[in-house]
């Protein structure tokens, strides 16, 4: 390879032979010739692609800073959100409406006194507690909402469509039509009907329980997409495994004799996860969005504790006076929602199998 | 398949389909009356220590001392005869309300549904001719931060920005009913869904050959857009027209609110929260049907229109 100077120049129809050609291959060359490409799992092939999606890498990363944030902030930020704001013990009524990085009189006083106060980034509300804690907890809410009622609706339409799809005859049809009913109630009028009379129900019976410091309301919300919205997953769950059924591998399990559990966990499920995926990242913000349809018109979550659907709701009324008060949680519902969709798309461009070329 | 058959299969789906529609409404019925019903207290029971004898008498008027399974069967039994009975709150005829509510919600939502279904065929259009060049980049930007706030926010900063500071547009009221803020605020959602749906099938319809033979036939550009792809781009966004269209006329309520538009939206959580039972049955029967009736039509125009659909 690099000694074809020592060589002389070959006449142009000459049959001398080429003694470049003939010298031993390198170790760098033989290593070319075994592997062409390193072998690329499927997981890592998205993940590439993925990688190289900047609008997707960036929601990746706000959804980061946002999550690291409303964990780690209320354990050494100085208010709660709770609580009024106090100034050496008592209660401070004139820090009401604050704009952001303001103080009031008695803050001010105290920071002539030499006291340290820690700034009110974004102001108090009319109750004067601190609006960041609020709006804090209220991505700590709203995202944990969008979060467990996407979990029961992926737990719920996964179990239902796998069994669907796998079984097929009667019982696909039967189930399919219990789908299609679900699928053509009125969502927005079953909500409201259904979070006000499980409210009501639900109050009574979960007094003294774990989960009444969740409130009725979260629960009620949880109730609604776990009788809901999981119809739209089975849905997909079960095409998917319609159409991943009938290929050969799985004719060969059953040859085998793997009984139905093990061909739906082993086989079918893997092939369908990132399609699923992909439709639980877009689930998240319609969870959040109808978390905060509730709130306004009062059936979220529950007073003291605030998501900021309700933030934003609370906001409405003075709107004029103080703006900041609804652009703040509006920014965060807009950044996660946005993070959300942006994220789901490029799974959904790394990852499902009918794009893939 | 001949005309015939299809003809045949057109029908026989229809027929299922008007079957289902028609088990839908009732199972809708069903769930409202029984769910409402479970609702502790009635709708006499929050008025200030009413005579006992006075409620007993107004509960046996309304049949509401009756079980709950004979109350139902009275109630679709007088809806059959076209009777949806009074409000219990105001005492009107649910039938007026109904009528005079649904103007105003039916006026909004189908100004809102006309104008997301024509900007978004048009916006999605202009995205996929102009493929990552900046009409294209500033269209998907726009729609997906649309879709991305919750629709009351949204409004709250229309009427704040454009009726309360700008001073553009008028705010809504009765003797002046000003629809621009509502429409925008109630269409945004839908047009950004349509837009993105349509530049998806407009770009898959653009890489069909049928498109390529067109084009080396000699066919002017703008017929090849507005005959060959436009109309194939639009069968995908037929089956999401039906629904939208639903989810408008029983979503409104939260433009209503903001704009205190005096709709069907609020009547219904109105009349949720005063428990006025033969109010709630009524909207909510109504909306169903409406929205049963608007995913039925989608469907079936989007079968008819659909030559690759098989029916099976």
């Amino acid at each position: 390879m690099n000694n074809a100077d020592r060589l002389p120049k070959k006449n142009l129809l000459s049959l001398q032979i080429d003694l470049s050609k003939f010298e031993k291959a390198t170790d760098e060359e033989k290593a070319q010739h075994e592997t062409m490409r390193e072998s690329t799992t499927f997981f890592k092939d998205g993940m590439r692609k993925l990688r190289k999606n900047p609008l997707a890498m960036m929601s990746l990363i706000i959804l980061a800073v946002l999550v690291i944030s409303i964990i780690v902030v209320p354990f050494f930020y100085p208010y709660s959100y709770e609580q009024m704001i106090t100034v050496n013990g008592k209660r401070d009524k004139t820090a009401k409406n604050l704009a952001p990085f303001t103080y009031s009189k008695m803050e001010q006083k105290a920071i002539d006194e030499g006291q340290k106060i820690f700034p009110h980034i974004f102001g108090t509300d009319e109750l004067c507690r601190d609006y960041f804690i609020r709006v804090v907890y209220g991505a700590r809410v709203s995202l944990a909402v969008g979060l467990f009622a996407s979990l029961i609706v992926l737990v719920i339409g996964l179990v239902y469509g796998s069994v669907a799809g796998y079984f097929g005859g009667t019982v696909d049809m039967v189930m399919m039509r219990i789908v299609d009913i679900i699928y053509s109630l009125p969502d927005t009028l079953m909500v409201v009907l259904l979070s006000v009379v499980l409210n009501q129900i639900l109050g009574a019976k979960l007094q003294g329980t774990v989960l009444a410091k969740l409130g009725t309301n979260m629960i009620s919300l949880f109730v609604v997409f776990g009788v809901l919205y999981w119809v739209g997953m089975a849905r997909l769950v079960r095409g998917q495994i319609l159409s991943i059924r009938n290929n050969e591998y799985v004719l060969a399990a059953r040859a085998l004799g793997a009984k139905p559990g093990r061909i739906i966990k082993k086989h079918i499920l893997p092939n369908c996860m990132s399609v699923i995926f992909i439709s639980v990242a877009l689930q998240i913000p319609s969870a959040i969005f109808t978390e905060s349809f509730l709130s306004f018109i009062g059936l979220g979550v529950q007073a003291p504790m605030p998501s900021l659907g309700s933030l934003a709701n609370a906001a409405r009324g003075g709107m004029q006076s103080y703006p900041y008060k609804m652009v703040f949680p509006a920014i965060i519902i807009c950044l996660i929602v946005l993070s959300f969709n942006l994220l789901g798309d490029g799974l959904r461009d790394a990852f499902d199998p009918k794009l893939r070329r | 398949m001949t005309a015939k058959e299809r003809l045949f299969w057109m029908l026989k789906y229809t027929i299922k389909r008007v079957l289902l529609a028609i088990v839908t409404v009732f199972i809708i019925s069903a769930i409202t009356f029984f769910a409402m019903n479970a609702i502790p207290g009635g709708p006499f029971a929050k008025e200030k220590a009413p005579d006992p004898a006075v409620q007993a008498a107004l509960e046996a008027r309304f049949n509401l001392d009756k079980p709950v399974g004979q109350q139902y069967l009275i109630y679709m039994n007088n809806l059959f005869h076209g009777d949806f009975g009074i409000s219990l709150k105001t005492g009107r005829e649910i039938s007026q309300i109904i009528s005079e509510k649904f103007a105003v919600s039916a006026k909004l939502g189908g100004m809102a549904a006309l104008c997301a279904v024509v900007l978004g065929l048009l916006l999605g259009s202009i995205a996929a001719l102009c493929r990552n060049k900046w009409p294209d980049r500033l269209i998907i930007f726009l729609t997906t931060l649309f879709v991305s706030v919750p629709s009351f926010i949204l409004a709250t900063i229309l009427l704040l920005v454009f009726a309360l500071q700008l001073k553009w547009v008028g705010v809504f009221s009765t003797d002046n009913p000003n629809y621009v803020l509502p429409v925008i605020s109630l269409m945004l959602y839908p047009m950004s869904y349509i837009t993105r749906l349509t530049k998806s099938s407009m770009l898959d319809v653009l890489g069909q050959d049928y498109i390529r033979t067109a084009r080396a036939k000699g066919v002017r550009e703008s017929l090849v857009i507005a005959k060959h792809a436009l109309r194939n781009a639009l069968i995908p966004v037929i089956t999401y027209v039906g629904p939208m269209v639903a989810g408008i006329l029983t979503g409104s309520m939260v433009i209503e609110t903001v704009f205190s538009i005096g709709g069907l939206g609020t009547e219904f959580v109105r009349s949720i929260n005063n428990q006025d039972y033969p109010m709630i049955m009524a909207t909510t029967i109504f909306l169903a049907i409406l929205m049963v009736i608007a995913t039925l039509l989608s469907d079936l125009v989007y079968k008819l229109i659909d030559p690759k659909i098989t029916f099976d």
